[in-house]
């Protein structure tokens, strides 16, 4: 099966003070679509760094991305976005709802910038895939912090993507509720055929993934 | 459409949540101030207009302060033109025991010839009217153009000031003429409030019965034409040619230039004024859009990591802009015509002129000025939203993306100045005011900014929370010291217009004497010399100094020709046009001080003694010789002295007093100037009735008229400054705002740390005191310095400041801003330090 996700020599290097520190050094990893990929190590290993430029938020010193056969960074910040609404679902961490807009609108936000024209029914769908059917309406604020992520989960979902890329994504919740939001998560993706990156410090979930690597200073160590 | 729509969705949500409201507050108060001006200079140049076209009451006008040769009236019938004539001139008219001065017109038949004066009353002639098969009676305005023979039409002014009805008989000069009717609509006169005196119109055959046709009297003589264009245009050009220097043709395109000059002067005036709170709306603006861009970071990181453009980014948030804008716009201008309507209501004589209701132009301009300052202040900061990284969404110490400075501060000077420029009509004067406001303002800044770094360097002396409230505001002492600017500005302009204007209208009031003289007669023949004198006698007066008075027109510096083209200066121009007051005495009057060359020797002859301000003004040296043109002949003679003349001393003035044998065989009126005790007031009733010619004018009137004009002003100007001050109190809650989330964070750690409600309650008061404590003091010196200046400057008066000016703004700016603080900070002292903090970034 073709990869889906390749990236390859992935350097990320930024200036502090005088000297140029290194964040992420040669890291090149595959991912096939339908695989899961957990990306684990300690705080300021370069985890998040990484998921960024897999992602497209960020560009490399060096190296280079695809995602479903395209360069992301011969495109430009547009191109990426573009390419990001077609093909990426994302999970924070914090959740990223945006505070003005209702669970509804939350989830309707990246069908409307793509230009869909059956948002509503869409996004109501997929609140209830999520079991938010009843709170729909409701801002973020008014929210638990499980329902938060799950609206997360549910905007994620509703663009069908190839590729979910998570950040932490139980991070701020509690055991229990970051078991329940785990499999949410595997369930959606088992269920679409998405393309899971992950980055996480829980390495029972990263065990559920399909494929490991563990970063350290930057650079691949597992 | 999507888009459009999330626009709308967010722009909602975002409206609920408050911000948009500072914009949105500032928007309104700046598009208002200026709607306001522009709308109120409207109406005022709409009736100017409008009368301009009924105002001369013909096609084309001579008007002369002498009688015009016979032959105009002649060679314009003979062209197939209708002629006719009046005669304008000032008397008593008297009710009773009461007297008023009053604008009297005595017009023949046929008047007027274009427009059309409305009347109702009783006793004009009426035509039967049939209605619902009833048959009654009214006036029959169209046959009755002007009084009969025995009557006169009044205005409402002379019918409310003396207290009668129509029907009721007046005196005028000698003849007692019957109040026919009520003038409801007039034409041929100034505009309601830049009259003076009420009007009464008469007919012209009842002029000579009167006696106020005299030698001297101030009568202007009018010759009015109407026809077609094309025969009124060749009289115009066979009668320009013809004209001599005191007789001026008018057509209705000339009417009250000086009017219109003066409204422009004003209009840009109160424009700039307008501006100043446009300055302080756009500084809200610009915090409130920073404040707006670092709010909605995460929210565009999302988008754009969700696969939005940077255009789509543009267009979501450009939209929620521009609707903003119409809204603004709309209630601006609602406001606007609301402040004008109740200015307008406020100020009698406005309300009796009756204004037109204003045209939409200003109210475009006030909308197209508003999104200027939109654009200006606001539009940069929110288009760097949309270079947003998406990065954020995984890095959120990454900041708020910035344009350039220079970018960011030479967009809103660039507006500002094109707005100064556009509103002031003139480059100099727009440069020049923006330049001094700017500069003015940047000086305050920066004086408010050392005073808190200042304050801060010994706060070790206070108290923890007035140490940490000084420490705070050193801290943040840029956006501090804008907010002093603002309030400080707006504060000054309420002060200068109440305590201020106040004391200065007092000092110079107090600088006339008590028994300084209250009353000017005018218009004294030399047969009632003796007469007048034995009144004075019998009521127990003393005999006032009775001036003669020549009316003579300059037509000659050394020889040289003088007319309005001689001068560039207006004031100039309107003294060598126009007729004006000579005297001449042996002696010089009491009052007045030679200030270079000498008075004349009892024998001397062939000299003049002119003041040295109208000297200054027409550049008239010692030693010129001026001709003057005295009833058709000249004389001509030197300059042997100029003078210091005292003009607010309230006693008779000459701009040009001669040596007596130059004028004495002219034809003369006398004047004069005396004190009426208030016990005596009647006196002068019965002065005017004994003698209806004699003109008297009541002097503490026109001080009232003066004040009362000034009240309309100030009152004009302070609705005009109230802008600024609510715009001043919009910059306080937009950077109260500003702080906001810092200040939550803040007090959220206090608390943790164990600071109470009461402390934190106590820390944001006395941050606010300092805060209103000098904006309240910046506000009070620019009000002192800005009364002495004008003291100084324009009224010659010495100011000492009223203490209770500094009381007033120190007590005043605590009061409001710790107030418009604590309301806008009571949320932070309540909310759960763990919220604040786990929401935080």
């Amino acid at each position: 099966m073709a990869a889906i996700v390749q990236a390859v020599g992935l350097t990320k290097q930024v200036q502090s003070g005088d000297q140029p520190l290194v964040i992420l050094n040669e890291v090149s990893i595959e991912v096939e679509a339908g695989e899961s990929l957990a990306i684990v190590g300690a705080s300021g290993s370069g985890k998040s760094t990484l998921l960024g430029l897999l992602a497209g938020l960020d560009v490399p010193s060096s190296g280079s991305v695809l995602l479903n056969g395209k360069s992301l960074f011969n495109l430009d910040e547009d191109g990426r976005a573009r390419l990001r609404g077609e093909l990426a679902g994302f999970v924070f961490q914090s959740f990223q709802l945006l505070p003005a807009l209702s669970a509804l609108e939350n989830v309707m936000l990246p069908l409307e910038l793509a230009g869909n024209k059956d948002a509503r029914q869409r996004a109501q769908a997929s609140l209830q895939q999520v079991g938010l059917s009843a709170r729909v309406h409701h801002l973020p604020k008014h929210l638990s912090g499980g329902e938060q992520q799950r609206v997360a989960l549910a905007r994620a979902f509703v663009t069908q993507p190839k590729i979910l890329f998570a950040d932490e994504p139980t991070g701020n919740l509690d055991a229990t509720t970051g078991a329940q939001i785990i499999e949410l998560m595997l369930e959606l993706n088992r269920a679409q055929g998405t393309t899971l990156i992950l980055v996480t410090h829980d390495e029972n979930l990263a065990r559920r993934c399909s494929k490991q690597i563990r970063l350290a200073s930057g650079q691949v160590v597992q | 459409m999507n888009l459009f729509r999330l626009s709308l969705n967010l722009l909602r949500r975002d409206w609920r949540a408050g911000e948009w409201r500072v914009l949105l507050l500032a928007l309104v108060l700046a598009v208002g101030s200026l709607a306001t001006v522009g709308l109120f200079a409207d109406r005022v140049r709409q009736a100017l207009q409008q009368q301009a076209q009924s105002l001369i009451g013909a096609d084309l006008r001579i008007t002369s302060t002498r009688p015009l040769p016979s032959d105009y009236r002649q060679s314009a019938e003979a062209k197939g033109l209708q002629v006719v004539q009046s005669r304008t001139f000032p008397s008593m008219v008297s009710f009773g025991e009461k007297v008023l001065l009053s604008e009297m017109q005595a017009v023949e038949v046929g008047y007027p010839l274009r427009g059309k004066i409305e009347i109702d009353g009783e006793n004009v002639g009426r035509v039967l009217t049939r209605q619902d098969g009833r048959v009654g009676l009214k006036p029959d305005l169209q046959n009755s153009t002007i009084p009969v023979r025995g009557t006169v039409w009044v205005d409402e002014r002379l019918l409310r000031r003396l207290d009668m009805q129509v029907g009721d008989e007046v005196g005028i000069g000698a003849l007692r003429l019957k109040v026919a009717a009520r003038i409801v609509k007039d034409i041929d006169q100034s505009i309601g409030f830049a009259s003076f005196a009420p009007r009464v119109l008469m007919n012209e055959a009842d002029l000579l019965a009167t006696g106020l046709v005299q030698e001297g009297s101030r009568i202007s003589y009018r010759l009015m034409f109407a026809g077609d264009a094309a025969q009124v245009g060749a009289l115009k050009a066979a009668l320009q040619d013809k004209l001599s220097s005191n007789e001026k043709l008018e057509d209705v395109r000339d009417a009250r230039p000086e009017i219109r000059t003066a409204l422009e002067r004003a209009e840009h005036f109160l424009g700039l004024a307008a501006l100043t709170a446009a300055i302080l709306a756009g500084a809200a603006m610009a915090l409130a859009a920073r404040r707006f861009v670092l709010r909605h970071l995460d929210g565009v990181a999302v988008m754009r990591c969700l696969g939005a453009q940077q255009g789509q980014v543009l267009w979501l948030f450009a939209n929620q802009f521009i609707l903003l804008g119409l809204v603004a716009v709309v209630l601006g201008g609602l406001l606007g015509y609301a402040t004008q309507a109740a200015l307008v209501e406020s100020i009698a004589s406005m309300r009796e002129a009756a204004l037109p209701q204003p045209s939409v132009l200003p109210l475009l301009k006030a909308a197209a000025s508003g999104f200027a300052l939109l654009m200006g202040f606001a539009f940069l900061p929110l288009l760097q939203l949309r270079k947003v990284s998406p990065l954020r969404v995984l890095r959120r110490e990454l900041g708020a993306p910035e344009a350039s400075a220079w970018l960011v501060y030479g967009l809103a000077v660039a507006v500002l100045a094109g707005l100064f420029l556009w509103h002031a009509g003139s480059l100099k004067l727009g440069l020049a005011v923006l330049g001094g406001l700017l500069v003015g303002l940047l000086l305050f800044g920066w004086l408010a900014w050392l005073l808190l770094q200042g304050l801060a360097r010994y706060s070790r002396f206070f108290q923890a929370h007035w140490r940490q409230a000084f420490n705070n505001l050193a801290r943040h002492g840029r956006s501090a010291a804008v907010q002093v600017v603002a309030l400080s500005l707006g504060g000054m302009a309420l002060l200068v217009l109440t305590l201020v204007r106040g004391d200065l209208l007092e000092a110079w009031q107090g600088k006339l004497p008590v028994d300084a003289p209250n009353r000017f007669a005018v218009n004294i023949q030399t047969d009632q010399f003796q007469a007048i004198q034995d009144f004075f006698k019998q009521q127990t007066l003393p005999v006032p100094e009775l001036q003669p008075m020549v009316r003579g027109r300059l037509i000659a510096i050394n020889e040289k020709a003088v007319n309005a083209d001689s001068y560039a200066e207006p004031r100039a121009q309107a003294l060598v046009e126009r007729e004006f007051n000579l005297s001449y005495m042996a002696q010089m009057p009491s009052w007045n001080e030679v200030v270079s060359g000498a008075w004349w020797t009892p024998q001397a002859n062939g000299e003049l003694s002119v003041e040295e301000g109208i000297a200054k003004t027409l550049n008239i040296k010692l030693g010129d010789s001026l001709t003057y043109d005295v009833a058709g002949s000249q004389f001509t003679a030197h300059v042997t002295n100029l003078r210091k003349v005292q003009w607010d001393s309230m006693k008779v003035n000459f701009f040009v007093i001669t040596t007596p044998e130059l004028l004495k065989d002219f034809p003369t009126s006398y004047l004069s100037s005396f004190y009426l005790p208030p016990d005596q007031v009647k006196a002068g009733d019965a002065l005017s009735r004994a003698f209806p010619n004699i003109l008297l004018i009541d002097t503490g009137a026109v001080i009232a008229q003066v004040r009362s004009i000034m009240d309309q002003i100030a009152q004009t100007v302070s609705a005009v400054f109230l802008f600024t001050l609510l715009s001043g109190l919009a910059v306080l809650y937009a950077a109260l705002l500003a702080m906001q989330d810092e200040r939550s964070h803040e007090a959220a750690i206090l608390r943790t740390l164990g600071a109470d409600g009461a402390y934190l309650r106590r820390l944001h008061i006395a941050e606010f005191a300092i805060l209103g404590a000098i904006s309240g003091l910046f506000a009070a010196a620019g009000a002192v310095l800005l009364g002495w200046v004008l003291a100084l400057f324009v009224l010659e008066i010495s100011y000492q400041a009223n203490l209770f000016i500094w009381l007033l703004g120190i007590a005043g700016g605590i009061l409001i801003v710790v107030i418009a603080g604590v309301l806008s900070t009571r949320k932070v002292i309540t909310l759960p330090p763990m919220r604040v903090l786990r929401t935080d970034y």
